[in-house]
């Protein structure tokens, strides 16, 4: 099927992507904004998560329950989340309530009540869903690991902190919103059943009058080698380890993915095969490709019995170095047939593309295709994946384990 | 969209919702076999089964299976639940016949003792996996606190114990009386081409011999109880409440699922609004489970533990206040909206319409296409929901709760 990217941009500078799917009923969207945990000040880690909530209770002309009933009344499936650099906001819904529902985001977006009665609320949310955390050992494994590996700006968790969380205030959610929910170096992705003319003039008058500029770019992202333990009174030992590689806007991005998809995609994936299947170590073992900004890491995890732990690590470890060894192009082989499924199949969801072209706009400033993808990854070969194995190979490691004991690790400091 | 179904000589099913149009296909084999159909002394083995599947047949190694799935590209996975076993794999339509050549002949898995040994510890690092997860381990609790000596008290992993204790011959004798074709059902979704399908199953199924198999049905003896279950570790309490509902078969089933939703559903319901909304507890849902002899209308808590008391009678008094406060137009009018919107978005994948014809055929020989499966949220009236809330007030019910220390339930 012919893939078209549909632009446009606003005067206001918010930039407007579309691509129509005419074979689906339904229609998706997702508005990107540059307000990440990156932007908020010292001591206010939660701020951009508790703006986003806020923003949603109560805005325009609907309340907070009145903007609820809205968006079930029209069948939507929404989502919005913070991460390191973006707040996102994702609908889906049938392709006819397109309009109205873009309706409802233009109000949250663009005039939030932000009341003070929900503030509390909205805290012992955020409060408690922090601690909720402590509860799943594999995924506050990864929060700690962020934190250890990319520091206390860019390691920050979407979730914030206690005491950032207790010490937000109002007029601060007031002002985040207002500094970095802006029509300037914002994107709005749609993708779908829609006709582009007419849905051009509908987000005209619903974002036309949206103003603000642009706010300046964060800074670099380095990332920290390091290891560290916490102590917990598990069955198993949660392993999050991590190392350096090449981030999604670099040219090489595909060799590096390319690696990690015989390291972990599929059931005769490198880890899976060596550390699950033929030594039983693990039931979930994975490593997967990372990306914030200019700062690439493959990030890992494995979960075993404390008693098997190290030999889960190394083995694990052993398994990430022997790429250097060669490539099989029977792995290539299978690699470039999943690439090619998984890139038909995205054309089923309106909501897995709106998502990617805004993912995609904000990170590499355009929207590669399905062709170009494809093509990427057709031209990789056994040899140039080894060779960027050996120019950029695993160092930098970061490690952290939540469990009854610490692991020995060597590679922390050796490259 | 058009529905095929087809049985072959040997018994086993093939039904499919057949989309020309669509860009992929999934294909899967539905065992209609679980937990509730193991004995104590093999708790778990279905899906320690459901392991050694891959690990195999007599033409190709754990390793080649593996290799195979990859080199179609496909998506693919397995699960067990209480009442059924399913293997799937979404592929590209051209590749079909790889697809169902690789299904069948996992059917027929070696089981070879090896294997076996070395899943077996994988199977145990799943249970402790769970183990650390302490929702999990309330979830598991409450199904045998409800069903007691019911068949559905099974645990769908087993316990250490008797994964520890299972033999590879168990395994086997238990495979040959639930894999009979007869008991399995291959559903397909998308871009399927329907002849080729039956045909080549039916030559690569023809050595395969039905076999009479029995599944225990009874509902369960209904009664009400209390437990406290204390887990240090944990820093939140979880709170679960099992009383009856209608089962997979039962029309009625459609009200209680609105009834959830307006009472329930993780976002804009009467609970939400009561707890979630107002920062009082992490989640508090209400929802149904279907089985083939019963079903269950639950209720879930999650919150700090010191909160749990006062959060539980916020929920009792919303789940007794249908009286005072009756189910209005505008609610089962956003829920009926809720339900069929997110069945007319998650059907344009067909991996989704897999399950929800496997699952239809499997429980009810019955295939529903998508509108007539949204209809049936659409036919519940006011009445009927506002009846089923009145009658939750007389329900026996069994609550299960996990927290760090004892004390914080009453």
């Amino acid at each position: 099927m012919q893939q078209k990217l549909l632009q446009h941009r606003l005067a206001n500078g918010l930039v407007i992507l579309g691509e129509r799917m005419p074979w689906l009923e339904s229609a998706a969207f997702t508005m990107m904004l540059p307000g990440g945990t990156c932007r908020e000040p010292a001591g206010r880690e939660g701020l951009a998560g508790l703006t986003l909530e806020l923003s949603q209770r109560g805005a325009g002309a609907l309340s907070s329950r009145e903007i609820v009933e809205r968006l079930d009344f029209l069948g939507v499936e929404r989502s919005s989340h913070v991460s390191s650099f973006h707040t996102t906001m994702s609908m889906a819904s049938m392709a006819s309530v397109l309009e109205p529902t873009l309706e409802v985001a233009a109000s949250i977006l663009q005039s939030p009540h932000f009341p003070e009665s929900e503030l509390e609320e909205a805290r012992q949310s955020a409060l408690l869903e922090l601690a909720s955390i402590d509860d799943d050992p594999a995924q506050k494994c990864f929060k700690e690991l962020k934190q250890l590996r990319f520091g206390d700006v860019f390691g920050r968790s979407a979730l914030g902190s206690l005491e950032g969380l207790e010490s937000v205030e109002l007029d601060e959610c007031v002002r985040f919103h207002a500094d970095f929910c802006r029509p300037g170096g914002a994107v709005l992705a749609l993708a779908g059943n829609f006709d582009w003319d007419r849905l051009l003039s509908a987000i005209e008058s619903l974002f036309g009058a949206w103003s603000g500029s642009p706010s300046p770019e964060p800074g670099p992202v380095v990332s920290k080698p390091g290891v560290s333990h916490l102590q917990h009174d598990s069955q198993q030992t949660h392993i999050a380890l991590a190392y350096d590689s090449v981030p999604y806007c670099d040219p090489e991005y595909y060799r590096g993915r390319g690696i990690v998809s015989i390291l972990s995609d599929g059931m005769s994936s490198r880890l899976f095969t060596e550390v699950r299947e033929k030594r039983g170590l693990v039931y979930a073992v994975s490593a997967s490709s990372h990306s914030l900004k200019n700062c690439g890491s493959v990030l890992c995890y494995a979960g075993t019995t404390s008693n098997r732990a190290q030999e889960t690590l190394e083995v694990t470890v052993d398994t990430i170095r022997a790429v250097s060894q060669g490539i099989d192009p029977d792995e290539l082989s299978r690699l470039k047939s999943r690439v090619q499924t998984s890139l038909v199949m995205e054309q089923e969801s309106s909501a897995a593309r709106s998502s990617q072209i805004a993912y995609d706009w904000m990170t590499l400033g355009r929207v590669p295709s399905r062709q170009e993808v494809l093509q990427e990854i057709h031209a990789l070969t056994c040899e140039s994946l080894v060779q960027h194995f050996h120019s950029h190979p695993p160092r930098g490691w970061t490690l952290v384990t939540i469990g009854p004991e610490a692991l020995e690790f060597s590679h922390a400091v050796s490259p | 969209m058009q529905f095929r179904h087809e049985i072959l000589d040997n018994g086993l099913e093939i039904v499919a919702e057949i989309n020309p149009d669509a860009f992929s296909q999934s294909l899967g084999y539905f065992v209609r076999t679980g937990s509730r159909d193991e004995v104590p002394e093999i708790a778990g083995v279905s899906h320690f089964l459901e392991h050694m599947v891959f690990k195999g047949t007599p033409t190709r190694s754990s390793l080649d299976v593996n290799r195979m799935l990859d080199d179609l590209g496909s998506q693919s996975n397995a699960y067990t639940s209480e009442e059924q076993t399913v293997y799937y794999m979404s592929v590209l339509p051209e590749h079909q016949l790889s697809a169902l050549d690789l299904l069948t002949d996992l059917m027929r898995p070696t089981l070879r003792r090896e294997d076996f040994d070395t899943e077996k510890q994988v199977i145990l690092e799943e249970i402790a996996m769970y183990d650390d997860q302490p929702p999990y381990g309330a979830m598991e609790r409450a199904m045998e606190e409800y069903f007691g000596d019911h068949p559905l008290a099974t645990r769908v992993l087993g316990t250490r114990q008797t994964v520890s204790d299972l033999t590879a011959e168990a395994m086997r004798a238990y495979h040959e009386q639930r894999y009979a074709p007869n008991n399995l059902c291959l559903v397909a979704a998308g871009a399927v081409d329907f002849d080729a399908l039956v045909k080549e199953t039916a030559v690569r199924t023809r050595l395969w011999t039905s076999v009479q198999t029995h599944r225990k049905r009874q509902p369960p003896v209904l009664r009400s109880s209390s437990v406290e279950l204390v887990h240090p570790p944990a820093t939140q309490q979880y709170t679960l409440e099992f009383s009856p509902g209608p089962g997979i078969q039962d029309p009625q089933r459609y009200v209680n699922r609105i009834l959830a939703s307006i009472l329930g559903d993780d976002s804009g319901s009467r609970l939400f609004w009561e707890l979630t909304d107002k920062g009082l507890a992490d989640l508090a849902v209400t929802y149904t489970s279907e089985f083939e002899d019963c079903g269950i209308f639950g209720i879930y808590l999650a919150c700090a533990p010191e909160q749990q008391n006062e959060n539980w009678e916020r929920i009792q008094f919303v789940l007794a206040d249908a009286k005072a406060n009756p189910i209005t137009e505008r609610e089962l009018e956003l829920a009926k909206n809720k339900v069929r919107s997110g069945m007319i978005l998650a059907s344009e994948r067909p991996s989704n319409r897999l399950f929800s014809v496997g699952n239809g055929w499997l429980t009810r020989r019955k295939y529903e296409s998508v509108r007539e499966a949204t209809e049936n949220y659409q036919r519940v009236s006011l009445e009927q929901v506002q009846s089923a809330f009145e009658q939750l007030a007389q329900r026996p019910r069994v609550r299960v709760s996990v927290g760090p220390e004892s004390g914080n339930t009453h």
